[in-house]
């Protein structure tokens, strides 16, 4: 079967507890998690979890299920379904000296980073957007040397009027 | 007025109507045993190793419906009843587990008896709680038994720190609980039980395959409605025997690895499949590729992720077994549609010249003591109206095979993780709720090693459970698949150095009998049963290396049985037949 990448939202109690027993499912039966995002919204009692995972059409349609039925999930949206907006957060810390200073400033300015940190020798750079992006950004850094990088996972909003919230889209119906 | 943490648990125990609890005491739960000694509503029930606790607490549950209850202290008080709680939760059975956890300053300190409670029971719970304030015990005891026992049932922990039970809060038992995060679905889809009615009666070749979903909802009535209404073969898991009476003409048998030649042949054969509270388990199924190849399936499932895991289902339902069928007993009804009859004579035609093939047909010429024998003459010496509970293995097979149950929540397995060491607490849990009724504990001699100490608990509280140990000095179904899978090459399968269990029986205060005589065995069960007071420890000596049949091996198909030497001289000849 044709293995696709998923991005699943999930609207979950903000308890303690809540991001182990989701950790958990995925282990336990084998899914596989490419990226994990979590952090309380702008209800202090919900997180707001984003997972990017690949698999089969049926392999999707039991994580949803079984996302849905762990007792802290409020709501579950493969956000894949639908139009969809994706951010990823990198910064990476790179060699910078001689001329390499500025073609890397320059490399950072076409990828629309920005230089956040500089010493005499290196730049740490953040940069924001889809995966593809930070991967592209990734690959023309090899001019230089990167030495360390820390990528956030995925975060991802449904476009448009819907929402993902306690009275938005329809209700989970579940269990 | 204020009560302490402890005091307010018992009160919420009794304000919920538990009645008894499993437990053992130690350090952590010692605010909780003091609150217990000073009441007498709830009664406690004080095993002898932990897990005993959690299989007795299933057994009173899969009996009663109620959610059972257990009591115990931290670290190793937890990690015993894991087995319990991981067995109760294969088979959606409600229970809560209160423990003990060490004050809530040493926690994660590596305490004297701590263990990460929450993190080790959580891939075997539907939920689990930490109590971190004494004012949120109540509340989320009463959320503990909601969650146990509503949607698909399952075991729910619940932690509490041992300040939390000497702190002192207002005690209030809230009358119901709601949660934004859970509320499971009950009602069937109308227009997806429309379809199913057409569906169901469009079919030439039907089936009706029922599991533990119809007991947990008490759905047999509907389910016997909607069988006869029909005229159409029902056949039943492990987990779901008694639901349709084993008796009737309609009921063809369990289904699966051991079910019989009619069920697996019909299941093979049939055009539209209904499935109700049942989940396409590999016991059940065999090789998926081969599984049912001309169905279209109904599946009718009060979890979502059930339906759809294992199997391609052409019409979903999630649902309420008991309120699905109701609610397609009515539709078919009213669509005014009858059942294809023609196609319907044909089929149990086919099903009755299967059914000719006697598929547990045994030797009853044998000088050796036959297991099946042995379950047969129960049958008949209890009337069919015990409960019987069993262990895993061979004898489990032979019990649902042979005692031919007509009503749910009698039979008592662990159908789902297979632990051995079940049968004997269970059945303590359902003389607790039976007292009256006669309760028997169907094992081998492998398994019942494997919680024997509670037979000391049996003594305390007067617990006359009767036990038929099926005695094959052997792993029986172990040596059984060595037999057929490993060229007789009968690796650790051997029970050597077995105890003397009559004598064994006596030291705890009992009493035993050994029978090792085929012509003793109907006598020695009438003497038995009529002991209404007695534990009675009854060892049949059997035949060493009795198989279980029918069998499907693991990654066959339906339609490719192991059949008994004697039934497969009965087995009619592969005809051409037109399925597709």
């Amino acid at each position: 079967m044709e293995e696709n990448r998923h991005i699943i939202s999930v609207l979950l109690e903000n308890e303690s507890g809540a991001l182990s027993r989701v950790a958990g499912l995925f282990s336990a039966r084998g899914y596989n998690i490419e990226t994990l995002t979590v952090a309380p919204t702008d209800d202090p009692s919900l997180s707001r979890m984003t997972i990017v995972t690949t698999g089969s059409e049926s392999v999707v349609e039991q994580i949803t299920k079984q996302l849905n039925k762990l007792i802290e999930v409020v709501k579950v949206l493969n956000l894949a379904d639908r139009n969809h907006i994706e951010r990823e957060l990198m910064m990476v810390k790179v060699r910078a000296t001689g001329d390499l200073r500025d073609e890397v400033k320059r490399l950072a300015e076409i990828f629309r980073g920005r230089i956040i940190d500089v010493t005499e020798s290196i730049y740490i750079i953040e940069l924001t957007g889809e995966c593809s992006k930070l991967d592209a950004f990734i690959e023309t850094l090899k001019v230089t040397e990167i030495l360390e990088l820390v990528r956030s996972g995925v975060s991802g909003i449904a476009r448009g009027e819907s929402s993902m919230s306690l009275n938005g889209h329809k209700s989970k119906k579940n269990n | 007025m204020e009560l302490t943490g402890a005091d307010i648990l018992v009160r919420c125990l009794r304000d919920e109507g538990v009645k008894y609890i499993f437990g053992y005491p130690g350090g952590a739960a010692l605010h909780i045993y003091d609150a217990l000694y000073k009441q007498d509503e709830v009664r406690h029930i004080l095993v002898r190793h932990e897990q005993g606790a959690s299989h007795a607490a299933d057994g009173y549950a899969r009996v009663t419906g109620e959610p059972g209850v257990v009591l115990v202290t931290s670290g190793p008080g937890v990690t015993n009843t894991i087995t319990g709680i991981a067995t109760a939760y294969m088979d959606s059975i409600p229970m809560v587990v209160i423990s003990g956890q060490v004050p809530s300053h040493l926690i994660g300190d590596d305490a004297f008896q701590e263990v990460d409670a929450l993190g080790v029971s959580r891939p075997c719970v539907k939920h689990n709680f930490l109590v971190r304030d004494v004012n949120d015990l109540a509340l989320t005891i009463k959320k503990a038994f909601y969650i146990a026992n509503s949607g698909k049932p399952g075991p729910v922990m619940v932690d509490i720190p041992k300040d939390v039970t000497a702190a002192v809060a207002e005690y209030h038992y809230p009358e119901t609980v709601s949660m934004r995060s859970y509320n499971p679905t009950l009602r069937g889809h109308s227009g997806q039980i429309k379809k199913a009615a057409k569906l169901l009666l469009s079919a030439k070749r039907p089936i009706i395959y029922t599991g533990g979903g119809v007991t947990t909802a008490g759905g047999e009535q509907e389910l016997r409605s909607l069988v006869r209404r029909l005229d159409y073969p029902c056949t039943n898991t492990l987990m779901g025997l008694g639901c349709f009476p084993a008796n009737d003409p309609l009921f063809i048998g369990m289904l699966g690895m051991h079910g019989t030649y009619e069920a697996n042949m019909a299941m093979h054969d049939c055009d539209v499949m209904l499935a109700v509270g049942a989940r396409f388990d590999d016991r059940i199924t065999g090789d998926l590729n081969k599984f049912a190849p001309y169905a279209k399936i109904i599946h009718i499932d009060i979890d979502p992720a059930s339906i759809g895991k294992n199997v391609r289902v052409e019409v979903p339902i999630v649902g309420d077994a008991k309120l699905v069928l109701a609610d397609l007993v009515a539709t078919i009804e009213k669509l005014e549609l009858e059942p294809n009859y023609d196609a319907l004579k044909a089929w149990w035609n086919q099903i009755n010249s299967w059914r000719s093939v006697d598929s547990l047909s045994y030797d009853r010429n044998s000088s050796k003591i036959k297991p099946q024998y042995v379950l047969e003459k129960l049958y008949e010496v209890t009337n069919g109206e015990a409960f019987v509970t069993s262990d895993v293995g061979q004898h489990q097979m032979w019990a649902a095979q042979f005692y031919r149950f007509d009503s749910p929540r009698r039979w008592v397995n662990s159908g789902g993780l297979g632990t051995m060491g079940f049968g004997l607490p269970a059945a303590m849990g359902v003389h607790l709720a039976y007292p009256d009724s006669d309760v028997v504990c169907v094992t081998g001699e492998a398994s019942i090693i494997m919680c024997i100490q509670e037979l000391s608990t049996c003594k305390q509280y007067d617990i006359p459970i009767k036990i038929i140990n099926l005695n094959n000095r052997y792993m029986g179904m172990v040596r059984q698949w060595q037999e057929f899978f490993y060229d007789r090459r009968y690796s650790h399968s051997y029970m050597d150095a077995l105890p003397d269990f009559v004598a064994l029986a006596k030291s705890f205060g009992h009493d035993g009998v050994l029978i090792e005589d085929p012509a003793d065995v109907e006598g020695a069960l009438r003497d038995t049963m009529k002991r209404k007071n007695d534990l009675v420890f009854m060892d049949f000596i059997t035949d060493q290396e009795e198989n279980v049949y029918p069998m499907i091996a693991a990654g066959s198909g339906h339609n490719e049985m192991h059949l008994s030497p004697k039934a497969e001289s009965d087995e009619p000849a592969p005809q051409e037949r037109e399925l597709a």
